[in-house]
């Protein structure tokens, strides 16, 4: 019976599901099959599991897939363990990623979205929305998400902010909503905020403004980011710094402004500024530690990796000031494909709530990222870790990667202080601007020149 | 009045061979070449909303916007660049390594011994092959620093590492071997013979290169340089390394093109990268006849 049962789950994958509903009699039968082969099998069901049924649940496979700081393969197996079926991690770049969702979107069941890629796959039609009752913690998760503000303070909306990408009116709408509904695009799982990083011991002053990344006393040892789309916010953050210029909305900007970076960009290489762009964090972490760079945009955990080789380094706290600086903050989060129904679907949603219960939280803080859900993450770390990571204290004892691997010492504080600290300083998110083929198209010519 | 049997048979039959010959090229060709290469072509003159979105039809705004932009001479230019200067060296390396073995090892098994030597390299990846150049090459690397310990210099040169020489140094590495390899099938078939009565006849050295070697080595030599240009014009991976980003290629832009969506752009410069390559070759091919000196 439980063989048959596995036949015909395995025989009915959501992907025909969903184009088949008009063979309803069939699915109606084929789904009854499978809940008496579950209730045959029922007493071997995993504990914790109420929902679905062990039987069938265990022939399920969700494949994750999206950028490797996201969708990491120690996460998606912790969760297969909790929840009892399959879960494949596969890692894309953004822009790879990002293709496969429009054009293949069968391939993939969870999707790893930024605000601007959610906004995207909304608008393609390739995501469903999320229904927001189903997700149980949905009420503990943080403000800057759901409602676009915390503490009283509201998140800037310069790019994409999180909350603006976050809220469909209809699961099946393709244009954004503004302002809270029943139905998200995606679900926040992993957030943080980049800014600098630098050798204090090589730099020689504390850097808090990003116009130091473009001074002419660090020529030819700065490097920036070359994710056109983000790079180029980097760039306008520096512009910006130094008072070159005041920018409408950095996240999309016009034309002129595009033109006007662009060409400072040029202006800054021909005069021999950039040591290196770099595009992948490996590359980030290679440049600082060979000692190419002495200061370069950077992102938290590639700062953390130089510093494991015993090579100063500092992230910078770039805390607003005068309407100047600020964190260029990001956010990916899961947004379920269209194609997903039925028990699949149910899975997935098992998958989403499992993320915001505290282990995956507890895990991505270890490597300097943050939950959505701070206070199940919290279960999942140490008072000591809790202190360093979320509240900016000195470390109480040594803190760990989340491989176990000794990251800091005793007494160290993090850079950019507490959670609140830095979430409240982010002056600027990811993005996809409208201008995004004209800003492309500068950007090469910034390459070339 | 019917023809008779025997003389459309056997026309029929050795038509059907020919047909049998090509045709695993042709399974391999028409669904990984010819219709992706289609695919491309269509998408080409669609149109698109921007954000990923393709409108069946056909307009040529993508063309217009592709030739129109003096980014893709600049483009082209830097890719020229480095398809030049790597034809360059990979073919004088290339030559004298392939001269070397052929006409100064007499033993021919140590010959092949070398040759086989020399493809050593080639059996890790292209891509660690590549990286293993950065903590050479680097600031802070052994060539740096060694020159500093001697005292040759008192600042790291930065033009080692993050440059165009890197890039056209990582290319030479990996595709010498594709001159290589021609260069010395061809020799291999020159007759010694032939070099002995140019000796007796009091031909100088110089005038045996010239007159006999080069012109004999041809077909090697186009071979090796159709694989090198296309390879070289057809890769950004080891200009985004090598360079550190600070150069682009006309693939690494349409690369990007398509990162964010613009699919039709990005399709009409694959077209337009494909008639280049395509007529570089036929360049190539029209100045010597391949198919005439492989049968030679």
């Amino acid at each position: 019976m439980s063989d048959g049962a596995k036949g015909m789950s395995t025989s009915n994958p959501a992907g025909t599901e969903a184009k088949s509903t008009k063979k309803l009699s069939r699915r109606t039968l084929l789904k009854g099959a499978a809940a008496i082969a579950g209730a045959a099998a029922g007493s071997d069901a995993t504990l914790g599991f109420p929902t679905i049924w062990a039987q069938e649940i265990k022939d399920i496979e969700l494949r994750h897939v999206g950028v490797s700081y996201s969708v990491v393969k120690a996460i998606g197996d912790q969760a297969a363990k909790d929840l009892g079926f399959k879960v494949t991690m596969q890692n894309l770049d953004t822009s790879a990623a990002i293709n496969r969702f429009i054009s293949q979107p069968n391939t993939v069941d969870i999707a790893d979205l930024e605000g601007w890629q959610a906004k995207l796959a909304a608008k393609r039609s390739v995501i469903q929305g999320i229904e927001v009752k189903k997700i149980k913690e949905f009420e503990n998760i943080l403000p800057i998400f759901t409602k676009g503000e915390i503490d009283g303070h509201k998140i800037p909306r310069q790019g994409i902010s999180p909350y603006e990408a976050m809220y469909i009116s209809k699961p099946d709408s393709t244009d954004l909503h503004d302002g809270v509904t029943e139905w998200a695009t995606f679900l926040p799982q992993v957030y943080n905020a980049d800014s600098i990083g630098y050798r204090p011991d090589l730099v020689g002053h504390e850097v808090t403004e990003w116009k130091d990344l473009i001074d002419p006393k660090f020529k030819g040892k700065a490097a920036i980011l070359d994710v056109p789309a983000i790079g180029i916010m980097d760039a306008a953050l520096c512009f910006e710094s130094a008072g070159l210029i005041k920018y409408g909305n950095k996240g999309n900007m016009t034309k002129e402004e595009i033109d006007f970076t662009c060409n400072k960009l040029i202006e800054l290489k021909k005069q021999g500024q950039f040591r290196a762009t770099w595009t992948t964090f490996d590359q980030s972490v290679q440049l600082m530690a060979a000692g190419e760079v002495v200061i370069q945009s950077m992102w938290s955990p590639a700062v953390a990796a130089v510093r494991v080789k015993e090579i100063p380094c500092v992230y910078a706290p770039v805390n607003v000031k005068n309407g100047k600086e600020g964190y260029r903050g990001w956010c990916n989060g899961m947004g379920l494909m269209k194609h997903l129904s039925g028990k699949k679907l149910e899975a997935a949603y098992e998958y989403l709530n499992w993320y915001l219960s505290g282990w995956q939280g507890g895990f991505v803080a270890r490597y300097g990222y943050y939950s959505p859900v701070p206070s199940t993450a919290k279960k999942f770390l140490t008072p000591a870790e809790w202190a360093f990571w979320y509240e900016g204290q000195a470390a109480p004892e040594v803190v760990n990667d989340p491989y176990g691997v000794p990251m800091e010492k005793a007494g160290t504080k993090r850079d950019g202080g507490s959670f609140l600290d830095r979430v409240k300083n982010i002056s600027c998110w990811n993005t996809l601007m409208d201008e995004a083929a004209y800003m492309n198209k500068r950007w090469n010519d910034f390459k070339v020149a | 009045m019917q023809p008779s049997p025997s003389p459309t048979l056997s026309p029929a039959r050795s038509n059907l061979a020919g047909w049998l010959y090509v045709s695993p090229l042709v399974l391999v060709l028409v669904p990984f070449f010819v219709a992706p290469i289609l695919v491309v072509l269509a998408a080409s003159f669609f149109a698109t909303d921007g954000f990923g979105g393709l409108t069946p039809g056909f307009t040529l705004a993508s063309y217009v916007e592709v030739l129109h932009s003096a980014l893709t001479l600049k483009l082209y230019l830097a890719t020229i660049k480095f398809t030049v200067l790597t034809w360059i060296f990979t073919l004088i390396i290339g030559f004298f390594v392939a001269y070397f073995l052929v006409f100064h090892v007499r033993n021919q098994l140590l010959a092949i011994g070398l040759f086989l030597l020399c493809t050593v390299p080639f059996w890790t990846s292209n891509i660690i092959r590549m990286i293993s150049w950065i903590p050479l090459l680097g600031k802070e690397g052994l060539i740096n620093q060694a020159l500093l310990a001697i005292g040759l210099i008192h600042q790291p040169l930065e033009i080692l590492l993050f440059s165009d020489l890197a890039v056209v140094i990582a290319y030479v590495h990996q595709l010498t071997i594709f001159m290589i390899v021609p260069i010395f099938n061809s020799m291999a078939r020159i007759d010694k013979k032939l070099i002995e009565a140019a000796i007796d006849a009091g031909a100088s050295r110089f005038d045996i290169m010239r007159l006999i070697v080069v012109p004999m080595s041809k077909s090697g030599i186009a071979l090796g340089t159709i694989f090198v240009v296309s390879i070289v014009m057809g890769d950004f991976f080891v200009v985004k390394v090598m360079s550190g980003g600070g150069s682009a290629s006309v693939v690494s832009a349409f690369y990007e093109d398509v990162g964010v969506l613009q699919y039709p752009t990005a399709a009409a410069s694959a077209v337009l990268l494909t008639l280049v390559l395509v007529a570089i070759v036929s360049l190539i091919l029209r100045t010597v006849d391949i198919r005439q000196e492989i049968t030679r």
